[in-house]
């Protein structure tokens, strides 16, 4: 069968405030790339505001669209548009966004002007000069808050998704951003209280034990508080709402990947093929994780008499490949190739713990309604952890698969109101559908 | 045992999945001239659209069939010679079976309009005509959809997605509404006229122009008003695609007749989904199912039949859903468009026309006969138990909470439902 969708020709092209908003985005990006050749030290207020502001008033331009549409889904074009499906124009963000991880973690003094013209705000908020952590993070919060909006227009017909994009958007900015930055300026250890382990690893890694400990009282709660976060939290939160509490509501990889990322959500891959080496990459990340810190911590206890080096060097490998390469530059970079969940699909093993829980011990599924599903594929396209929703809807199956984010997307997209994220009586969950004349 | 099925839509593909789940040893081949894979149909609106692309309307990877032993010949039955069991096909070559089972869907059907073979005019059923439209409609400035059921309203917004004005022509006089009751039907219109598309309603078409004898100009009705365009939808229906039957025994009607078995005059030749007219349909049942839900239901049933575990159909409660537009329809049970004089109806709407709800019930017992809920999605197993057990209307509107479906935050309105029903009554118990 030939690629119908190819012979389209373009559904009614963007609206004057998408251009201008788009026109505006590039000239940021432009500003960023003067920035980096040196102005940014000459005139850091000066490219501070431009950058900054022609983002915001380009993303919002952008997004008026959306509000000024009528209240229902907008997905028409998105097959033919190159942005979002895999054309020039996505393979031209994925080398930008790739390029930019690549350079921010391993050749970060070519970003020297661009980090000087976050200095006045990291001044501000942090007490100290900018570094390009704090560049990063700013541009991330960034592109977290202003796609939000744009996703709060395009599903405002779902209260689901407005309400779960206020929380994500709560969450990066206070808890991602400004806290972590309030605590350096009171002299107090950087810290993320939205992260946990194993997501962020060096939380429980010896090093950071230590040094969290030894800082006083503030340092002692935070390891207390990871320690809860990750072994009474998590699982109680995960048996009651199912993995979504943190992967699409507090998280703030997901908070990109739903707003940053959502342009992108229908170009997972749904093969059968794709679950099964997802099901091998995440787990063996999580064995990975679970391996270093334990070997950390032996090591630790005997003094390094067991390993050596070894565990260090493990440590050191596992922040190059899984904290840097697979979560950065692969995780975020392929967004407009291989769908926005590349990591908390493939390679977070916080994700992993989750979705065991949320697999074998939880309320949380997605209910089939009936016979209802008219095999359309909306659900199965749209959703970006690649699960095949339609698979099971069809045979009125509930979905419950452990990488379910929970976006509720699927439930937003399908024409015929089938799906239901709900949290009901654990034992319920498996039943499916049957005709009564079938019984 | 060699069973052959024709078609490969919802209903052909139903019955080799069923049979090959019931029996490991069947061989299993079907034929279709269509696609080579099972795609759904119901998906074609969105293709155009440009929210799915072809690949994505396929329920099933493609090596399942290989998997399953489902043989899949992609080619066109010309020919059924029943008494030698063998079916030819365009290409030459011919096939032989032991069951034999026709699934092969509708045709839209045509009115016989002068005009009607001209250029840019064409119904929507199947990829090929949809990538006519593809063609039909590029460069257009205005478009006319004549007829204003399910399909009709699929593409009115399709070509308003892609900003071309669309005007529709309804015979009655408001939409849908000899399947709607009035409220509903009038609602669904105000929603359909709100998103641009003008829907002109008692006009009935005489004929169909051309400026140059090739391609569509314009629609005359028949009190001689002229609307130009240079596209038209022609949507009032579908019928049973049985036309390479025609030299055989087999008896047909619209469609091919069958038993409650789907079983046609024929031994070991079934017939199923769009293409099968019941010979004594149930009271109230309708001769012809022409929908997604009951070609599978019906397949379900037949494949118990084919592998020995013989089984009459039963359709159970019925339910349909549709979409216009932003609006979503669910109904389940019997809702008719005109009730009887045993039966009472309640309707609600809200004010923003965004959402209505109605119950049918018996005017004797009071026991609930069927919903419609628009704008507000409700649980399947739910209706259809109230319904099933005859719960009494009172109860029903007192625990529509429990059937709820909107997605969690969603504004709810059961209570509001409740409100209007109670007042309702006092008012006339007074
Ligand atoms: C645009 C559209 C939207 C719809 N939306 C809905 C909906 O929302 N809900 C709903 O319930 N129903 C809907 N329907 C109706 C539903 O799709 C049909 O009832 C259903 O597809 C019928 O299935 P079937 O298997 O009986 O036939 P079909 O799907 O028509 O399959 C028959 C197949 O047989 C092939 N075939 C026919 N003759 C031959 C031959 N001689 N040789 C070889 N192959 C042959 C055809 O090419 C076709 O592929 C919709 C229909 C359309 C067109
Ligand atoms: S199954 Fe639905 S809710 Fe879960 S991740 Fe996919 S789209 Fe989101
Ligand atoms: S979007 Fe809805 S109707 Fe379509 S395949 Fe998914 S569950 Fe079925």
């Amino acid at each position: 069968m030939k690629d119908i969708s190819l012979s389209l020709t373009t559904p009614s092209a963007g609206s004057p405030f998408q251009k201008a908003g788009a026109a505006l985005t590039s000239c940021g990006i432009l500003c960023c790339i003067i920035a980096t050749f040196g102005f940014g030290n000459n005139y850091p207020f000066t490219f501070f505001f431009l950058i900054i502001g022609l983002f915001i008033a380009g993303g919002l331009l952008y997004s008026i669209p959306y509000f000024t549409a009528k209240n229902g889904l907008k997905n028409d074009g998105i097959m033919q548009n190159s942005l979002s499906s895999k054309g020039a124009i996505a393979w031209g963000i994925a080398i930008l966004m790739t390029g930019f991880y690549i350079i921010l973690y391993w050749f970060p003094s070519y970003l020297e002007g661009l980090i000087r013209t976050m200095n006045p705000l990291s001044l501000l908020l942090r007490g100290k000069s900018a570094d390009q952590w704090f560049l990063y993070g700013t541009f991330y919060t960034l592109a977290v808050l202003i796609m939000s909006i744009r996703f709060i227009g395009k599903y405002k017909f779902s209260r689901y998704q407005v309400i779960r994009t206020i929380s994500v958007m709560f969450f990066q900015l206070g808890f991602a951003f400004l806290l972590p930055a309030f605590l350096l300026k009171l002299n107090q250890p950087e810290f993320y209280f939205s992260y946990f382990w194993p997501l962020k690893y060096s939380y429980f890694f010896p090093n950071d034990f230590d040094y969290l400990i030894k800082s006083g009282n503030l340092g002692v709660f935070m390891v207390f508080w990871g320690l809860v976060m990750t072994f009474i939290a998590t699982p109680i939160l995960t048996y009651n709402f199912g993995k979504r509490w943190y992967c699409s509501w507090v998280c703030g990889c997901g908070a990109l990947a739903e707003t940053l990322g959502d342009p992108y959500r229908q170009n997972s891959d749904k093969s059968l093929k794709a679950w099964k080496i997802e099901r091998w990459i995440v787990h063996s990340v999580l064995a990975f994780v679970i391996l270093t810190t334990a070997m950390l911590w032996l090591n630790s206890w005997k003094s390094g008499t067991i390993f050596g080096n070894a565990s260090g060097l493990l440590s050191q490998w596992y922040g190059f490949l899984i904290g840097s390469v697979f979560s950065g530059v692969i995780g975020t970079g392929f967004y407009p190739i291989m769908g926005s969940r590349v990591w908390c699909r493939f390679g977070c093993p916080m994700a992993a713990i989750l979705g065991l829980i949320q697999r074998f011990k939880s309320k949380f599924r997605i209910t089939t309604n009936g016979g209802q599903c008219i095999s359309c594929g909306n659900c199965s396209t749209y959703c970006e952890m690649g699960i095949d929703v339609r698979a099971y809807a069809q045979k009125g199956e509930n979905i419950i698969r452990a990488s379910c984010v929970g976006c509720g997307v699927c439930s937003s997209v399908c024409p015929r109101g089938v799906l239901k994220l709900e949290n009901l009586e654990e034992e319920s969950r498996f039943i499916p559908y049957i005709r009564h004349e079938n019984k | 045992m060699n069973i052959v099925i024709i078609g490969n839509g919802i209903s052909g593909i139903t019955c080799a999945r069923n049979i090959r789940k019931l029996d490991a040893m069947a061989g299993i081949t079907v034929i279709s001239e269509e696609t080579a894979y099972f795609f759904s149909r119901t998906a074609l609106m969105y293709i155009y659209m440009g929210h799915m692309k072809f690949e994505h309307t396929k329920p099933y990877e493609d090596w399942f069939w290989k998997k399953n032993r489902i043989n899949l010949i992609k080619a066109c039955v010309k020919k059924l010679n029943s008494r030698d069991k063998i079916l030819h096909f365009e290409n030459g070559n011919s096939i032989r079976y032991d069951k034999l089972i026709i699934a092969t869907g509708s045709n839209p059907k045509t009115f016989g309009w002068p005009g009607e073979n001209l250029e840019g005019v064409q119904g929507l059923y199947s990829i090929q005509d949809l990538e006519r439209m593809e063609r039909n409609t590029k460069n257009i400035s205005s478009a006319v959809i004549i007829g204003g059921g399910l399909i009709g309203v699929e593409m009115a917004e399709m070509l308003h997605s892609r900003g071309i004005p669309v005007k529709m022509l309804v015979r009655e006089n408001s939409y849908w509404r000899n399947i709607l009751p009035e409220q509903e039907s009038k609602l669904i219109g105000k929603h359909i006229s709100g998103h641009g598309i003008e829907l002109l309603f008692n006009t009935d078409v005489k004929e169909i122009l051309s400026s140059d004898q090739k391609r569509v100009s314009g629609v005359l009705t028949k009190v001689n008003e002229k609307f130009e365009c240079q596209f038209i939808g022609i949507t009032i229906g579908v019928k049973p695609n049985i036309g390479f039957l025609e030299s055989d025994e087999i008896e047909t009607d619209l469609g091919i007749l069958v038993n409650d078995y789907f079983e046609t005059s024929i031994p070991d030749v079934y017939a199923a989904g769009d293409c099968a007219q019941f010979r004594k349909p149930k009271s109230g049942h309708p001769p012809l199912e022409q929908l997604w839900y009951t070609g599978k239901m019906q397949a379900e049933t037949l494949a118990k039949t084919i592998c020995g575990q013989k089984s009459a159909y039963n359709r159970g409660i019925w339910f349909n859903s549709a979409k216009f537009f932003d609006l979503e329809y669910q109904t389940y049970g019997m809702v008719p468009a005109e009730i009887n004089r045993q039966q009472k109806s309640f309707y609600w709407e809200h004010p923003s026309g965004r959402h209505a709800f109605r119950a049918n019930y018996s005017l004797v017992d009071e026991r609930i006969l069927g919903f419609n809920f628009i704008g507000i999605r409700f649980r399947q197993l739910t209706a259809e138990e109230w319904i099933r057990e005859g719960q009494t209307i009172n109860f029903v509107i007192q625990n529509l909470k429990k059937g709820w479906f909107d997605p969690e935050f969603t504004k709810a309105f059961y209570n509001d439902i409740a409100k209007a029903f109670f007042k309702n009554t006092e008012i006339t118990t007074d």
